[in-house]
């Protein structure tokens, strides 16, 4: 069993004292190494709870912890961000210098990496992400895709063991979202970076280890994607619909098709009718 | 209105011994320069000055035409300068009645040099902004400023605000271009009535820029915090700057500048 990296234990919180709670007794444990998503519909909650991991919030009620650091701790805060790095949605609205290389080092420069080691650690950092090629380039050149992957690289840079994503997909094309989907399975899949994946695409989360479900600022269901998209009845009180496939492969049920149950991606489905027509 | 396309600043790109020099000492050596021509006492002193302005900027191979670009909105303060002091001024020797006025050789002479006095003053500036990209001058600027941390000057926050908002231009620019498009779609017209119907017609364009500027500011700093941002303190850079043998070569160009800026005030 890999180590836990990412520890949320009855987590509350409240953006005010009075108002009711984003975040009510979430309890989440991502292991070292694993790709987990949390899907809910806008103002479930996911995106604060991504910022209570961060530790750019801290938790009303309840613990944090990253890597066995507690985010209630001042002390700790600058190695929290440094170690479960973060990923925002708005594109334009998270890079900061005026060119690309120049942003990468921005989160260097911030934790003092000496200046020779810089540029080795942005080359990589870039061609991690396939960006190395726009090095020079301004931001604003750049798509929505390309953006969201300098602003990877910017994190990856930085040496983390977790990246946090808070809907980086959600203003992206989907020639982008395929883009920065392709990038991140690559940095799990291949440096065994822990992924923590938020949005509110069913279909982007079929691919990855767990899946928590969130709904009003609780986490209601957590398995497997198969475990998840079962049954697609079981998703209708959240206001979710299961991915593309399982609800195809529901319809083709009905229509007295032996589909058998974790059907989820496209090729899979492939598979299946091959094997039915056979 | 098409707002893309934007240029930032006026720099003209390039990679001459002028376009390379470090950004600190291209700053101190246009404060020098503008010492000198201060300094000029007569025409005679002008000489050096021009010559030097005529080499830096041939070295430097921005087109004249951009040089001159300049001058163009001070071209009204430039006429008004010279034709007051030509006018009113009080001299000796008489060169021309005109009837109402008497224009004489010294008047002719103080007009001349202070004209000349704020066009040398445009141009030396004008080869700094030309030949230094806005990013590497904030750079400089910083580091000139930074020995004033010490009366609390906050010359890390100035820099940084400067650059985040040179980041922004563009992409504010990109914004106002879809809102301005969105807002005529409705039925907004930006072009056409008197200066007050026009200014009017601004607000609906300007009210969700600054809106949506707003929300930027926010999820800006939120980014930034979650790279670990706090301040300059304990921060490393990407770019150090570094004085080498062409920065000690321009300085001694100027310190001879000024030398016979000097020479020429005293000879004449």
């Amino acid at each position: 069993m890999a180590e836990p990296i990412i520890v949320a234990d009855h987590v509350s919180f409240s953006y005010d004292d009075e108002g009711p709670q984003a975040v009510r007794d979430v309890s989440l444990t991502v292991q070292r190494g694993s790709f987990h998503a949390i899907l809910g519909q806008n103002g479930s909650g996911k995106s604060t709870l991504a910022k209570l991991i961060n530790g750019l919030y801290t938790p009303g009620a309840g613990k944090v912890t990253v890597c066995g650091m507690d985010t209630q701790d001042e002390k700790n805060t600058w190695e929290i961000r440094r170690r479960a790095g973060m990923v925002f949605q708005n594109p334009d609205n998270q890079l900061v210098a005026t060119v690309v290389n120049e942003d990468v080092a921005f989160g260097l420069e911030n934790i003092g990496v000496p200046t020779e080691e810089m540029p080795g650690r942005i080359e990589k950092a870039l061609r991690d992400v396939g960006m190395l090629e726009f090095a020079g380039r301004a931001p604003h050149t750049l798509s929505g895709g390309q953006k969201q992957r300098v602003a990877i690289a910017g994190v990856l840079a930085m040496q983390p063991e977790a990246i946090i994503f808070d809907e980086s997909t959600a203003m992206l094309d989907p020639q982008g979202r395929r883009e920065v989907m392709a990038a991140v399975r690559r940095l799990n899949r291949e440096q065994g970076i822990t992924v923590l994946w938020i949005t509110h695409f069913m279909e982007e989360a079929v691919e990855c280890d767990q899946v928590h479900l969130m709904h009003e600022g609780q986490i209601v269901m957590s398995g497997t994607p198969k475990e998840i998209f079962a049954d697609a009845a079981k998703l209708k009180p959240y206001r979710l619909d299961a991915p593309p496939m399982a609800r195809l492969a529901q319809r083709l049920r009905s229509q007295g098709m032996p589909i058998r149950q974790g059907v989820l991606t496209v090729d899979e489905m492939a598979e299946e009718v091959a094997r039915l027509c056979r | 209105m098409a707002l893309n396309d934007i240029t930032l600043g006026q720099y003209y790109p390039g990679d001459s011994a002028v376009h390379r020099l470090d950004p600190r000492v291209k700053i101190l050596l246009l404060i020098a320069l503008i010492v000198a021509i201060f300094l000029a006492g007569n025409l005679l002193a002008y000489v050096p000055v021009i010559l030097f302005l005529g080499l830096v900027s041939s070295l430097s191979k921005v087109p004249v035409k951009m040089m001159l670009k300049g001058l163009k909105p001070l071209r009204f303060i430039l006429i008004l300068t010279f034709l007051l002091n030509l006018f009113f001024l009080q001299g000796e020797t008489p060169l021309l009645n005109l009837g109402f006025a008497v224009i004489t050789k010294e008047a002719l002479i103080t007009a001349v040099h202070y004209s000349l006095r704020l066009v040398l003053l445009v141009l030396a500036s004008s080869l700094l902004t030309l030949t230094t990209p806005p990013i590497t001058l904030t750079d400089g600027l910083e580091r000139l400023l930074s020995p004033l941390r010490a009366i609390h000057f906050p010359a890390h926050e100035m820099a940084m605000m400067m650059s985040i908002a040179l980041r922004f231009i563009p992409t504010l620019l990109e914004e106002t271009d879809k809102i301005m498009k969105a807002q005529t779609a409705r039925g907004a017209d930006f072009e056409s009535g008197n200066l007050i119907a026009r200014a009017k017609a601004m607000v609906p364009l300007l009210v969700p820029l600054f809106v949506s500027s707003f929300r930027r500011a926010g999820d800006l700093a939120m980014a930034m915090e979650a790279r670990c941002y706090h301040g300059g303190e304990g921060r490393t850079r990407l770019r150090v700057l570094k004085c080498g043998k062409l920065d000690y070569i321009a300085c001694g160009c100027v310190a001879l500048l000024i030398a016979a800026v000097v020479l020429c005030g005293k000879v004449y």
